[in-house]
C-alpha cells in the first residue's frame, strides 16, 4: 500500500492523541447495520505497480489504435499532432496537482492560463468574451440553449438538422427537466443545409436556433443570412464547432453575427482519449456575460498595484446563489483549457491558419481521389477537412469490413442515425494533418475492392 | 519592465522604506511573466509542419475565407515552454504539500495513473470506432463499473456524467424519469438540508424541482425530525451528503431513507466524500437510491486546477433501468457490448437517454481503475480508516486552539470543521487563511459549510503523513493565535506570496475578462 504515509506506529500515536482505542472506535456514528466488517467478495487485494501496468497494457492491447492504421474517423473528435511540449507542460505537478483556484495569491499561474486562454477562445470564436471552459461541447451546446432561454423567456428552441445527433441527444435530456420545446429532424444526404428552413421557422416563441458549423456532413455555409432573422425576432443564434481548426480558414460564426458561440475544443491539444475528458468552448456577446454558465477568471490588482488574476462574476455559480445560479456547474476542464492554450501559443495565428490550409487541402485531395472509386458519390461541395460520401450501398458494414483489413474508414451515418435508412449508405470521411497520401490511396484502393 | 496594473510596461525603482523592487519585477527565482498577447505576435509559431501533397490551389470554403487577423499570437517553442513552466511556479499543487481543501479531497495524484492513460491503446482511440475494435477500453468501463457497484452495494452505475454535478444531474433525472413512468410526475418538491453543496440545490432547481431547505441541528446533522414531518405526497426526492459537510456521518440515514421511500420518495445522496467510508460501509445497505462518485477526490484522479472531474452514479434496483446512454454490458461469450440508441431496444425501454456525447471521462476511468487496483479491497478499506484517522487527529489537535462547534458531536469524518469566534474584533477566517500562505500551506475551504458563522472545514485525507499534519498543526496554531491576538499584519497577508492579497470586488465591479491591448484599450476610452 505504497500510497499511504501512516506507519502502525503513527496510527497508534494518533489514537492516542485523539483519545480512542482503536480505529473502530471512529466509526461510532455508522448504525451496526451498515457496517462492513468483512471482506468485500469479488474484489482482488492490492497489486504492485508492476503488477497493475500488466493488467492496464494487457487491457490497451485490445484496442486498435489510430496512430497504427489509415484513420479517417471525425464527427465531433478528430485526430491531430499535438506537440510533445503540451504534453509535458500539463504534467507538471504545479498545474496537474492544483485544485480550483480558490486562493488567488497562489494560484496565478492557472488563472493567468485561464485569462489567456478565455483571450484565445472569444478571438478565435469571434465572441467578445469566454468563460474558462467547459465538460465538452455537447454539454456546452446544451447549456447555451439554457441561456437562451434565460434571456429571451421564451421556450421553444430550433436545433438545425446538421446539429450532431449527439448534441440533440444531449439536449433532449436535458430539455426533460425544462421542459423547453425543442424542434428538430434529421439531415438529407445532400449538399444543402437547411438554414432557409430554419429562418422560415423561426417566431416569436423562439428563444434560439441552433447550428454546427462546419456541420455533421462536414457542410459550410454563411450563417449571416440566420443571425439576422434570429434578431429580427428578438431571438438568439447558437453556433457550435465541434473542429475548431476549421476556424483558422474560416470566418468565425461570431463575425457572422452569433449571439454564443459554443464548441468542441478537443482538437487542439488534448488528443482522441475514446471521447473524453474533452474541453467545451464557450463565448458569447459581452451584453450575455452575466447569464454566461461555468467560471470566469479575470484581471484586478494586488495590495501593492500589481497585475493579477481572480475567479470573478461567482455571484452567478452555484456555491453562492444555490438554486438561483445560472447552472450547477462546478467543475470545469481546466487541465484541457490548459491544454488548449499551450497548443494554441505554439501554433499561434500564422501556425494555425498553415494547419488548417494543410488540413483542407488534404480534405480536397482526398476527397477528389474517393469519389473516382466507381459508384461512391459526394455529397458535400463546400466543406473544410471533413466530407461525406453515398456509397452504393449501406456503410456500415463497409466500415466494419474495412476495419478487419486494418483502415479505420470513418463514421457511418448508420451508426449515428440508426433509425435512418435514407442516411444509411452515408460515409463521413475526415482528414487532417496526420493524413498521408499513401492512406487516401489505401482507402481508395480497398473501398474499391469492397464495392466492387 | 515588470508587471504592473496597465501590464508589461517599464517601471522605474521606487524609494521606500521597503526594500527596493528589481527592476524587472522579478524575485530571484520567481519570475514574472508577461501575457502572451505581449510577448508574443502574429507570425511566430511553434510548430513546423509538413507539407502536405496536395496544393491548396483549390477550396472548397463556399467563399466564407477568413480575411481578417484572428488576433492570436504564437511563441516559439523554447518560449512557450519558458511562458508555461514559468506560470507553474506561481501555483500551489498537492505535489508541493499539504492542500487541505474541506469537501474538495486533494490526494497523492500516483503518476502511474498518468502512464497508464497514456497508453496509446487508451489515449489514440476513436470514440465512434467499431466496437470489436475497442475490447480493451469497453473492458476498462466494465472493469470500473464492477468496482463502483460492488464497493457501493448498489444496483447499476451510470459511468458518462462528466463530474459531480452531471452526476447530481443524472441521479436526479433517473428519479424524475422513475416518478414519471409510475405516474407521479406532479412531486415536484426536493428537499436538500442547509449543509448540502451549493451544486445540489442548484442542481434541483435546474431539474425543475421546487427545492426546499431543511435545517440542521445544533450537533451538525439533518435535522431529521423536521425532515420526516415534510415528506409527503409532493416530494420527489431528498438531497442528502453523507457523510455530510460538517464531516459527520448521518447517523439517521436508514431511518431517514425508510421513511422517504414510505412516502414514495427517493433518496439522493452527494457522494462527494465516499472517500472516509470506501471499503467499510456501502451506501446501498443505508437505502440510498442514487449517489454520485468524484473520481477525482475517492480514486485520485488529478483535478487541474479546476477540472476535468468525472461523476459516475450508483443506482438502486429501482432507478437503474431509467440510467442514461450509452452503457457497457458483458455478453455470456465475454464479449463487452455497447449499448446505445440504437442497441438499447427493447432490453432498455426506459433509458432517459443520453447526458453528453461520447462515452463520459474515459481517460479519468483509466486512472481511476489504476488507483483502484492499486490499492485492492484491502487497501481502499485502510484509505478510509487513514482517512478518518487523520482528520480527527486534525480535529482533537486543533480544539483547544480555534472553536470547533460540532466537536462534542462524536468522532469527525473525513473532514474537521472549525469556525473563527474568539479571534480579534476586525480579523476573520480570510485573515488565518491568508496568513497560512505566508506559512507554505494551501489554506482550507474557507466560509462553507454555511451553517457554521467564519467556517474552516479542513480535509487532511489518507495521503498525508504525520509528519506533514504536525507541521500543519503547528502553523495553524500560530497563526490562530496571532488573529486571537489582533496582529495587524495579518491582515494584509500574504506577504511573500506571488501576489499580495488580489483586490476581488474590482474584478467582479469592472469585469476584465479578455486582454485588450491597452493602447488600443484607452483609445476606445
Amino acid at each position: 500500500m505504497r500510497y499511504l504515509p501512516l506507519t502502525q506506529s503513527d496510527r497508534d500515536a494518533m489514537l492516542g492523541v485523539i483519545g480512542v482505542a482503536t480505529i473502530d472506535d471512529l466509526f461510532v456514528d455508522v448504525p451496526e447495520a451498515a457496517r462492513l466488517d468483512g471482506p468485500i467478495h469479488g474484489l482482488p487485494m492490492h497489486a504492485s505497480e508492476m503488477a497493475v501496468e500488466r493488467h492496464m497494457t494487457k487491457l490497451a492491447r485490445q484496442n486498435l489504435t489510430a496512430g497504427e492504421v489509415p484513420f479517417f474517423l471525425g464527427c465531433g473528435a478528430y485526430k491531430h499532432h499535438v506537440p510533445a511540449s503540451v504534453d509535458h507542460l500539463i504534467q507538471r505537478g504545479e498545474f496537474l496537482t492544483a485544485y480550483t483556484p480558490y486562493q488567488p495569491e497562489i494560484a496565478q499561474g492557472t488563472l493567468q492560463m485561464l485569462f489567456e486562454f478565455q483571450t484565445q477562445v472569444a478571438r478565435l470564436l469571434g465572441t467578445d468574451v469566454a468563460n474558462a471552459s467547459m465538460y465538452d461541447g455537447s454539454t456546452a451546446c446544451w447549456e447555451a440553449i439554457g441561456m437562451a432561454r434565460r434571456i429571451t423567456k421564451r421556450g421553444k428552441a430550433l436545433l438545425s438538422s446538421g446539429l450532431h445527433p449527439h448534441y440533440v441527444s444531449v439536449a433532449k435530456t436535458m430539455a426533460k427537466f425544462t421542459g423547453d420545446a425543442l424542434e428538430t429532424s434529421a439531415p438529407t444526404l445532400g449538399p444543402d443545409t437547411d438554414i432557409d428552413a430554419l429562418i422560415a421557422a423561426i417566431d416569436s416563441d423562439t428563444s434560439c436556433v441552433v447550428v454546427q458549423y462546419p456541420d455533421i456532413l462536414g457542410r459550410i455555409a454563411d450563417l449571416k443570412p440566420l443571425a439576422d432573422a434570429c434578431h429580427a425576432q428578438k431571438a438568439l443564434l447558437i453556433a457550435v464547432v465541434t473542429e475548431p481548426v476549421a476556424l483558422g480558414a474560416i470566418k468565425s460564426p461570431g463575425e457572422m453575427d452569433a449571439d454564443i458561440v459554443v464548441g468542441e475544443g478537443q482538437s487542439l491539444g488534448v488528443g482522441l482519449q475514446f471521447g473524453g475528458p474533452y474541453v467545451g468552448l464557450f463565448g458569447c456577446k459581452e451584453k450575455y456575460v452575466r447569464q454566461m454558465p461555468g467560471r470566469l477568471c479575470g484581471e484586478t490588482v494586488d495590495a501593492d498595484g500589481r497585475r493579477g488574476f481572480v475567479l470573478t462574476l461567482s455571484t452567478r455559480e452555484q456555491h453562492i446563489r444555490r438554486e438561483k445560479a445560472t447552472s450547477n456547474i462546478c467543475t470545469n476542464s481546466g487541465l484541457c483549457a490548459l491544454a488548449f492554450s499551450i497548443h494554441m501559443t505554439l501554433l499561434g495565428e500564422a501556425g494555425l491558419r498553415q494547419l488548417a490550409t494543410i488540413n483542407h487541402a488534404g480534405a480536397v485531395s482526398a476527397a477528389k481521389r474517393l469519389r473516382q472509386v466507381p459508384g461512391v458519390e459526394l455529397v458535400t461541395p463546400a466543406f473544410f477537412n471533413e466530407f461525406t460520401l453515398k456509397l452504393p450501398k449501406e456503410a456500415r458494414p463497409v466500415v466494419r469490413t474495412l476495419a478487419d483489413r486494418g483502415i479505420l474508414a470513418g463514421v457511418s451515418l448508420g451508426r449515428l442515425y440508426p433509425g435512418e435508412p435514407k442516411l444509411a449508405n452515408g460515409l463521413v470521411v475526415a482528414v487532417t494533418e496526420t493524413t498521408s497520401a499513401e492512406d487516401v490511396e489505401t482507402l481508395a484502393t480497398a473501398l474499391q475492392e469492397i464495392l466492387a | 519592465m515588470s508587471i504592473n496594473a496597465s501590464g508589461w510596461r517599464p517601471e522605474a525603482p521606487t524609494s521606500s522604506g521597503k526594500p527596493s523592487p528589481t527592476t524587472t519585477g522579478n524575485k530571484a527565482l520567481m519570475l514574472e511573466e508577461a501575457l502572451i498577447f505581449e510577448i508574443g505576435d502574429l507570425t511566430t509559431t511553434g510548430v513546423d509542419f509538413e507539407a502536405f501533397g496536395a496544393s491548396a490551389q483549390e477550396n472548397t470554403l463556399a467563399g466564407l475565407e477568413r480575411s481578417q487577423p484572428i488576433g492570436l499570437p504564437g511563441l516559439s517553442e523554447p518560449e512557450t515552454v519558458r511562458h508555461y513552466t514559468r506560470l507553474s511556479r506561481q501555483n500551489y499543487g498537492i505535489d508541493l504539500g499539504f492542500f487541505p481543501l474541506g469537501s474538495c479531497t486533494m490526494k497523492h495524484n500516483p503518476r502511474l495513473n498518468e502512464k497508464m492513460a497514456r497508453l496509446p491503446g487508451f489515449a489514440d482511440i476513436h470514440p465512434l470506432q467499431p466496437v470489436d475494435t475497442v475490447q480493451g477500453a469497453l473492458g476498462v468501463i466494465n472493469e470500473l463499473a464492477t468496482w463502483l457497484i460492488t464497493l457501493t452495494g448498489m444496483y447499476g452505475v451510470a459511468m458518462t456524467p462528466k463530474a459531480g454535478a452531471h452526476g447530481e444531474l443524472c441521479g436526479m433525472l433517473c428519479i424524475k424519469a422513475a416518478l414519471d413512468a409510475r405516474g407521479e410526475g406532479h412531486r415536484k418538491v426536493v428537499l436538500v438540508p442547509e449543509s448540502a453543496h451549493g451544486t445540489n440545490p442548484a442542481t434541483a432547481a435546474f431539474a425543475g424541482y421546487t427545492v426546499e431547505d431543511i435545517p440542521a441541528t445544533a450537533e451538525g446533522r439533518v435535522d431529521t425530525a423536521a425532515l420526516l414531518a415534510r415528506l409527503g405526497p409532493d416530494v420527489a426526492a431528498v438531497m442528502i451528503t453523507n457523510p455530510n459537510t460538517c464531516g459527520l456521518f448521518e447517523r439517521d440515514m436508514k431511518v431517514i431513507s425508510d421513511a422517504v421511500h414510505a412516502a414514495g420518495g427517493f433518496v439522493y445522496c452527494d457522494g462527494a466524500n465516499f472517500n472516509a467510508i470506501v471499503g467499510r460501509v456501502r451506501p446501498g445497505d443505508l437505502g440510498i437510491d442514487a449517489m454520485h462518485i468524484n473520481l477525482h477526490k475517492t480514486f485520485s484522479t488529478p483535478h487541474g486546477g479546476g477540472g476535468p472531474g468525472s461523476g459516475p452514479v450508483v443506482l438502486s434496483e429501482a432507478l437503474a433501468p431509467f440510467g442514461p446512454l450509452p452503457f457497457t454490458t458483458r455478453m455470456p461469450d465475454g464479449h463487452i457490448a455497447l449499448i446505445e440508441e440504437e442497441t438499447a431496444g427493447n432490453d432498455h425501454p426506459h433509458t432517459f437517454g443520453r447526458m453528453c456525447a461520447f462515452h463520459g471521462q474515459m481517460g479519468m476511468f483509466t486512472r481511476a481503475l489504476t488507483y483502484i487496483l492499486s490499492h485492492g479491497a484491502d487497501g481502499l478499506r485502510q484509505v478510509a480508516e487513514d482517512a478518518v484517522l487523520n482528520a480527527n487527529y486534525i480535529l482533537r489537535s486543533l480544539e483547544n486552539t480555534l472553536e470547533a462547534p460540532f466537536g462534542g458531536s462524536g468522532p469527525c469524518m473525513h473532514e474537521a470543521l472549525f469556525s473563527d469566534n474568539g479571534v480579534a474584533d476586525g480579523f476573520s477566517t480570510i485573515d488565518i487563511a491568508k496568513g497560512l500562505i505566508d506559512e507554505g500551506f494551501h489554506p482550507m475551504t474557507m466560509y462553507f459549510p454555511l451553517v457554521v458563522h467564519g467556517a474552516m472545514l479542513i480535509e487532511p485525507t489518507e495521503t498525508e503523513s504525520k509528519a506533514a499534519l504536525d507541521q500543519f498543526i503547528l502553523a495553524l496554531q500560530s497563526v490562530a493565535e496571532r488573529a486571537k491576538a489582533g496582529d495587524v499584519s495579518l491582515k494584509s497577508a500574504p506577504h511573500f506570496a506571488p501576489r499580495s492579497r488580489l483586490d476581488e470586488t474590482l474584478a467582479a465591479r469592472r469585469p476584465v475578462l479578455v486582454w485588450k491591448d491597452p493602447e488600443l484599450a484607452q483609445a476606445a476610452e
